[in-house]
């Protein structure tokens, strides 16, 4: 029988290094290796003996597409472990500064990385040609996230402004008016979004995912909220090491994590929007449905749409908490360390990210646990890729490989994040 | 410049948290008048299309950590005209380069259950270290306007304008009230290459040094004047091993201290 290889050496508009490789005999496929090379850059590791105060800026630093994420886990989890909670307008700040995050990162993957897999360009570079008025869409809806980001974090990468027990200087009403204005149009161009992307040829591929994300008693979740599964899980995010695990496999520089006895399970955008549809905001849950979006959603593929639904939500919710805010009395809540331990998960643009932290009586980290959203679906994508690929193998072997990049893409994976991946080679036998 | 055809420029990454090149996408207003004047020939992070060197231009992210990496960069310099160098992790190593304080398997060992699986280098390098570079912007991450004069001013064939004052120089410029002076907060501003615009003391907080030494840094004396704030040896050790630990004055310094706290 014959041997055929599909190789991506290096996977493309993806965040980070990684490759894929599948190997099929005939027409059943053999092997399929997710490849993250990523060089690994040991986080865990020198956060040791680094002053609890300085996780923020320095988690930040694994990923700059969304350092926002890596900041709220990191104060989440030590607001947990000293005991501290963060309440009122402190609160709704940092979920406006989150709204910025998801807004700037969905809208740099729906634009620039996956819409020119629909429509058959290598990037959005060359899209622009054909379709310069959307890209320019995309880029000012960004902007627009971005403008969030930089106003109520110092700066769109890596922010400085966010601290354990709130912020280092908080905005006036006068700093967020600018924003609305550029949000109420970003909630139309949002819109336009979920139209322009519903219309895209989407294959027939519909999984039995298992879905986790976490799930809050009023709002669509950012910061809080219980960890659930499709499949009946409900448990306080404290208990997230008893039902998760994770293991280091040779071909990734990442590892790989599974729920126990469960397997692979699936993190992001549209497990977040089929554990939580009715959390969405009417416009949103209005625009799914017009988009032929009921309140569940397994095509990964049209994961773009439902990432399009979520910039939408955000933009809808910042400019409801930049209505209703009040310059808080103090900037952050007063910390005193001591020794503990907490942890904390919140939900990155990828999907929920999870921080641990023991800290000493002085405030040193003594052990550092982090969990991104890319290491967490790592097996949920090659599993997509041993049941997708079968029924497209009447394809020719370039457009077969493209088909492949698509489908991991739809998990928009940040290996930068995955390692502390994207390469496709394919073998046909 | 009378050119015919337009530059190709290429984006390389080394190891690094992919937020420098992602300052290139997040130019919304000037990336459709740049991708104009010039050829996105190699960018993985934003095109799957590859079109092969040699390249007029080539921005290098990311430190050396890896065998495999050591001898990529040569080749990234052999097809390069100019080579510039983006961000703290390119130019200094990076945050990554505190493994070089400590020794790397005791750090892989930490993080991978199967620590042979890892290949690694014991030491994060700039990538100064290995090949010739023509010019390093520093910031972790880069100033998005600093990167659009580097691209432009290489493109031109003249020198980009980015000047290689202190942090202090911005806050005067912005007319920000020093927050070590009226404060008492400690801050780096005073030996920290310029570039970000003096963000953080507008946000009451000091400045850590994310863009790293200028080019003659007092660090000797700011540590003094952080003594007399009533910061420890240990803060000094950490004030200065950051995202430019192991640039060479951050690094001295961080050492001296160390030296008089073995614990760090």
């Amino acid at each position: 029988m014959k041997t055929k290889t599909l190789k991506v050496d290096y996977l493309a508009r993806v965040e980070g290094e990684g490759g894929l490789y599948v190997k099929m005999k005939g027409n059943a496929v053999v092997d399929v290796k997710l490849k993250i090379f990523e060089p690994p850059r040991f986080f865990e590791a020198f956060l040791r003996g680094r002053d609890f105060g300085e996780a923020p800026d320095i988690t930040a630093r694994i990923c700059g597409i969304c350092p926002v994420a890596y900041q709220m886990s990191a104060v989440h989890a030590l607001e947990n472990a000293l005991g501290v909670r963060v309440d009122g307008q402190l609160r709704a700040l940092r979920r406006l500064l989150y709204c910025g995050e998801w807004i700037e990162s969905h809208t740099l993957h729906v634009y620039m990385l996956h819409a020119p897999d629909f429509l058959g360009y290598p990037d959005a570079i060359q899209m622009a040609k054909d379709h310069r008025e959307a890209v320019q869409r995309g880029l000012r809806l960004k902007k627009a996230g971005n403008e969030i980001v930089s106003v109520v974090g110092g700066r769109e990468i890596h922010p400085v402004n966010v601290r354990v027990g709130g912020f280092y200087k908080t905005p006036s009403r006068r700093e967020l008016e600018p924003l609305a204005e550029k949000l109420k149009w970003g909630r139309d161009a949002a819109l336009e979004t979920v139209r322009w992307v519903s219309r895209f040829p989407f294959p027939e591929f519909e999984p039995d995912y298992l879905f986790v994300a976490l799930r809050h008693p009023e709002e669509y979740p950012f910061n809080e909220g219980r960890l659930v599964s499709g499949r009946g899980l409900d448990i306080s995010v404290d208990h997230y090491e008893e039902y998760f695990v994770e293991e280091h496999v040779q071909h990734s520089n990442a590892l790989h994590s599974t729920l126990k006895e469960q397997g692979a399970y699936f993190v992001g955008p549209l497990a977040r929007y089929n554990l939580n549809f009715d959390r969405l905001s009417p416009l949103a849950q209005e625009a799914a449905r017009e988009a032929g979006l009921g309140p569940a959603c397994r095509n990964p593929f049209q994961s773009i749409i439902v990432r399009s639904i979520e910039i939408l939500y955000a933009c809808d919710e910042a400019l409801r908490i930049i209505d209703h805010y009040e310059p808080p009395d103090t900037p952050a809540v007063e910390i005193q360390p001591r020794a503990a331990t907490g942890c904390a998960c919140t939900e990155a643009p990828r999907g929920i990210l999870y921080h641990r932290y023991r800290i000493s009586d002085q405030g040193l980290i003594l052990e550092a646990k982090i969990v991104p959203p890319t290491s967490q679906n790592q097996k949920t994508i090659e599993q997509d890729l041993w049941n997708f690929i079968p029924k497209y193998l009447h394809l020719p072997q370039e457009k077969l490989v493209w088909q492949c990049e698509q489908a991991i893409r739809n998990y928009d994976p940040c290996i930068s994040c995955a390692t502390h991946f994207l390469k496709v080679e394919v073998d046909r036998e | 410049m009378a050119t015919r055809r337009k530059p190709k420029l290429a984006v390389w990454k080394f190891a690094s948290c992919d937020g420098c090149q992602l300052s290139l996408l997040d130019c919304e207003d000037e990336l459709l008048a740049v991708t104009d004047q010039v050829e996105i020939a190699n960018f993985a992070e934003a095109s799957r299309a590859v079109v092969k060197g040699p390249y007029d231009l080539s921005l290098v992210e990311g430190s050396i950590t890896t065998p495999h990496d050591a001898e990529r960069i040569h080749q990234i310099r052999r097809t390069s005209k100019f080579l510039v160098t983006i961000g703290a992790c390119a130019t200094a190593g990076g945050i990554q380069a505190l493994r070089n304080f400590k020794d790397v398997q005791d750090f892989t060992s930490l993080v991978y259950a199967t620590p042979q699986y890892i290949q690694t280098l014991n030491k994060s390098t700039p990538i100064v270290d290995h090949v010739r570079v023509d010019f390093e912007l520093h910031g972790c991450p880069v100033n998005k306007n600093q990167l659009i004069e580097v691209l432009s001013a290489f493109l031109n064939g003249r020198k980009p304008n980015t000047p290689a004052y202190t942090v202090c120089v911005e806050c005067k410029r912005r007319g920000t009230v020093c927050v070590m002076v009226a404060r008492g907060t400690p801050c780096l501003g005073p030996v920290t290459h310029a570039g970000c615009g003096a963000i953080c003391p507008s946000y009451n907080r000091g400045c850590y040094g994310c863009y790293g030494p200028m080019e003659t840094p007092n660090t000797g004396s700011l540590a003094a004047g952080w003594v007399r704030l009533g910061a420890s040896e240990s803060d000094l050790v950490r004030a200065f091993r950051g995202f430019n630990a192991y640039a060479e004055a951050f690094r001295r310094e961080s050492e001296a201290h160390e030296d008089q706290n073995p614990q760090g």
